[in-house]
């Protein structure tokens, strides 16, 4: 689609025809968020898109500065509440990283199932939002359906659905127990079949593909220059993920394959995700039957925690790219500074040069598939 | 020519798998619970609002005023008082008040503990139309007015 | 016995508004508690038994509210759009014989009657999107109208197909000539059909299910149904054809929706599935056509619930590249069909 470029913002297009500017405003009908687009519009198609973020900044990083490091672990949760798991993991292990904290094997592969059991519920509510903007409303109850029974066993080992507040330096803050680990097993047999009525009911929908094909292109460079990380990258044909190319906890010991396809496209990203839920499936299995027995949490952690002076850094894949801390120390137990790296925040820029030519619902769908969570943006 | 022929056959043939589908989920039983017709039953860990501990025998609180949970909180949610009386050992608790409206059930205060003197109690319903009903909850009252009974 | 001629009109007036008003409300509904059940949840239960009232409750609430109209909207325009939309939809029910006994008018054009009133459908929501001098509304109104246009021609050409067929366009006549056994209904008697007796020979439309897909997607697209409801809900982010109606205004555009979901599904039943006959041949009464119109509004629910939107120019490519040539290649085979055999 040839587009023509915007002469200057608010003004006209190359050959005279005027545009207009249309706010995207930060209440939306869909379920994104805090977040105001500034499309500059010609007629039906966007010719310059400006996110406008920081209607929901909560300065959880300033936040890092004034508490302790175990007063700060509500606030991890907090960051991007739908995958909340990966957050605290990272936090917790950059911690114990910096202190040389080692972390019993049980409590890893705990760590483990619980994070993959967030991505799935994650990937479940984006599935529900993505196909509500489209247009089909019921997947997104029968996604919120599977994903009450992953919220439920949650619940049952750590008291919270949402914010969980499990990790804990040195391991976990309680013991997984029987019922637990039946309920994951059976969740698994339950989900795989489900999964394979999404297919059919989605996927395979040829209203869903003709929506979706050929939409969106971002090539695997844009990525690059952005720093696009998570579905959106792997579904330009690079197969990077934190998990197999900065390896942490277990995951070493565990088969898993990286979904990639190398359409680039809408149908791309949403075929990473899907496929990403069965290959969590898969590793929530292999964990579950290798988990060792053990102590829960390492013992003889301080209870104050303090870091030598220095610079500590730890990346996690969280379900939508890679999330990051580093947390700079100069020996109190108060840390310096704490950085959060996003995966939204970067997966938001590049909808700036992506979206450019597209008609609207074109751009919407787009951003869709990028899975934007706002207070992830804005921290 | 012949990839439109198949490609509207097979997405014809989609479509009426998409209908099948949620027809087979049109008969199946509903999945919702009718609050506040139903309600479920909390799970054993459920963090609930936080409340002092009773000690079975006695019926007083079990909290000696160490102030730990005051400092492990994020939030500066708590602020307790105590006296050390005649004749015990420890000190024991006179004032502890609450801050619910900071509150982010982080459990630190729990687990910061030293003698378990606080726990998650199962309570939702937590909804109200004052917000002096958040703000400063004593919670050492209940102990006195279960001790009085 | 036969009632004097103006009281008939008269007591068929009172009966289509009656019919017409009962249905859009509960429609509503059927559809909510339709939607309800493909998800899975209850639906609305708490206004009246199962949620019986609650149409009533959504039409006091609509009629209490204010009724704005906007500054440098054209007002006469603004108030007649509703009234244009919905009249036409009661025209045409008075063109359609409910049952033996049940007909308003017996109009030996019936069918081009109830396409011309139809047609009016697509002026009356030009007229609101334009009259509400909202820039949205109006790219609104137009997508609608050019939607509408792009389905109404694989409609016509299908119908012509029929009419080939039947050869008479009394609407009447047309489900007479369907009595009989199921397999006498349009839908099926292109295939093989029994009625000349004895062992039948060869029908003279061998795609007649094929015709009765397209009449319905047809029919779904000119209704603004999901999927293809680019007027209600795309622009979701913009602002639909009908934003600047409020109050009644905006109850009236969706008492007309179910009105003309009504008579297409009326229409399908008529021209395809054999009016009032029942499926093995005895008792036939009105009965049997409610039975069928219900099963078709139940389909018409169960699509919007199951698909996802069609983006604006793929739905007039399905129409304009796939629609009408297939509507086209049936024609040419039925005529080519009735010419040989």
């Amino acid at each position: 689609m040839q587009f023509e470029k915007v002469v200057n913002v608010g003004g006209t297009t190359e050959s005279g025809r005027e545009t207009f500017v249309l706010n995207l405003g930060p209440q939306h009908p869909a379920t994104h968020g805090v977040l105001r687009i500034k499309l500059t519009m010609d007629g039906e198609y966007v010719m310059h898109a400006e996110p406008v973020c920081g209607y929901i900044h909560r300065m959880h990083e300033k936040m890092g500065e004034n508490r302790t490091y175990a007063q700060f672990l509500p606030n991890t949760s907090r960051i991007d509440y739908l995958s909340a798991m990966h957050y605290t993991h990272a936090f917790v292990g950059a911690v114990e990283r910096a202190a040389g904290i080692e972390v019993p094997p049980r409590a890893e592969y705990i760590r483990v199932i619980t994070s993959e059991l967030n991505r799935v519920s994650s990937h479940l509510v984006w599935f529900g939002a993505f196909l509500l903007d489209l247009g089909g409303f019921t997947p997104l109850l029968y996604a919120f359906d599977d994903r009450e029974k992953i919220l439920d066993l949650l619940e049952a080992i750590t008291g919270a659905r949402l914010t969980y507040c499990y990790y804990r330096f040195g391991g976990l803050c309680n013991d997984v127990d029987d019922d637990f680990l039946r309920g994951t097993r059976d969740f698994v047999q339950y989900m795989r079949p489900r999964l394979g009525m999404y297919r059919k009911l989605v996927t395979d929908n040829i209203i869903l593909r003709k929506r979706l094909e050929d939409i969106g292109p971002i090539s695997a460079e844009m990525c690059r220059k952005y720093g696009a990380t998570g579905p959106v990258i792997r579904g330009s044909g690079i197969p990077c993920d934190v998990r197999r190319v900065e390896p942490y906890s277990v995951y070493p010991e565990l088969e898993f394959d990286i979904p990639h396809y190398p359409g680039g496209d809408c149908m791309a990203r949403y075929d990473v995700r899907m496929e990403e839920m069965e290959q969590s499936l898969r590793i929530i299995e292999q964990a579950v039957a290798k988990l060792p027995e053990g102590p829960h949490i390492a013992p003889k952690v301080p209870r104050v925690i303090k870091l030598p002076p220095g610079d500590f850094y730890y990346a996690v894949e969280a379900a939508r790219g890679r999330f990051a801390v580093r947390i700079v120390s100069d020996g109190k137990d108060i840390p310096y500074r704490v950085r959060l790296r996003t995966p939204s925040f970067a997966n938001l820029t590049l909808f700036g040069e992506a979206s450019q030519g597209m008609l609207l619902p074109d751009a919407l769908a787009l951003m869709g598939t990028l899975d934007l969570v706002i207070p992830d943006i804005d921290r | 020519m012949k990839n439109l022929f198949k490609e509207v056959w097979t997405g014809f043939g989609s479509l009426l798998t998409g209908m099948r589908i949620t027809l087979e989920q049109f008969f199946k039983p509903q999945v919702t619970v009718h609050y506040p017709h139903e309600s479920l039953k909390m799970a054993k860990r459920y963090r609930g609002h936080v409340v002092l501990v009773r000690d079975t025998t006695t019926g007083k609180s079990l909290c000696i005023a160490c102030k730990s949970c005051e400092k492990a909180c994020p939030s500066d949610c708590i602020v307790l008082d105590g006296i050390k009386r005649e004749g015990e050992k420890k000190k024991s608790v006179t004032d502890f008040k609450l801050d619910f409206t900071k509150c982010s059930l982080c459990g630190s205060c729990v687990e910061a503990c030293p003698i378990d003197a606080l726990e998650f109690s199962k309570n939702y319903n937590l909804a109200s139309t004052t917000k002096e009903s958040f703000y400063q909850i004593d919670l050492y009252k209940p102990t006195l007015e279960a001790k009085a009974e | 016995m036969s009632i004097p001629e103006p009281f008939r009109l008269l007591a068929y007036l009172v009966g289509f508004l009656s019919f017409v008003g009962l249905n859009a409300a509960y429609l509503v509904w059927v559809e909510r508690k339709g939607a309800a059940r493909f998800q899975r949840r209850p639906g609305p239960t708490e206004v009246g038994y199962a949620g019986l009232l609650q149409p009533i409750a959504d039409a006091i609430k609509l009629m209490t509210k204010q009724v704005l109209v906007p500054l440098e909207a054209d007002r006469t325009l603004f108030r007649l759009a509703p009234v244009f939309v919905l009249t036409p939809a009661l025209m045409c029910l008075a063109t359609m014989p409910f049952s033996a006994a049940i007909g308003a008018i017996d109009f030996n054009l019936g069918l081009i009657m109830v396409f011309a009133f139809g047609a009016i459908n697509v002026l009356a929501i030009m007229l609101g999107g334009w009259a509400s001098r909202n820039k949205y509304a109006i790219i609104s109104a137009a997508r609608v109208v050019s939607q509408n246009v792009a389905y109404e021609i694989p409609m016509l050409l299908v119908v012509i197909t029929l009419l080939m067929v039947t050869g008479t366009m009394s609407l009447r006549e047309i489900v007479d000539q369907q009595a009989g056994g199921f397999w006498n209904w349009n839908v099926f008697n292109g295939i093989w059909d029994f009625r000349g007796g004895g062992w039948g020979h060869i029908g003279s439309n061998p795609l007649a299910p094929v015709t009765f897909v397209i009449f319905f997607i047809c029919m779904l697209a000119e209704t603004n149904r999901a999927p293809f409801d680019m007027a209600e809900a795309e622009s979701e982010l913009v602002a639909g054809a009908f934003t600047e109606y409020a109050g009644m205004g905006f109850g009236v555009f969706f008492m007309a929706e179910y009105a003309n979901i009504l008579v297409g599904c009326s229409l399908a039943t008529i021209l395809f599935f054999g009016g009032w006959h029942s499926p093995i041949g005895i008792l036939p009464g009105l009965l049997w056509f409610l039975v069928k119109l219900y099963l078709l509004i139940f389909t018409v629910v169960w699509i919007r619930w199951t698909f996802p939107r069609t983006q604006f120019y793929k739905l007039l490519n399905l129409s304009w590249k796939i629609l009408i040539p297939v509507s086209l290649i049936t024609l040419v085979l039925t005529s080519v069909m009735l010419k040989l055999f």
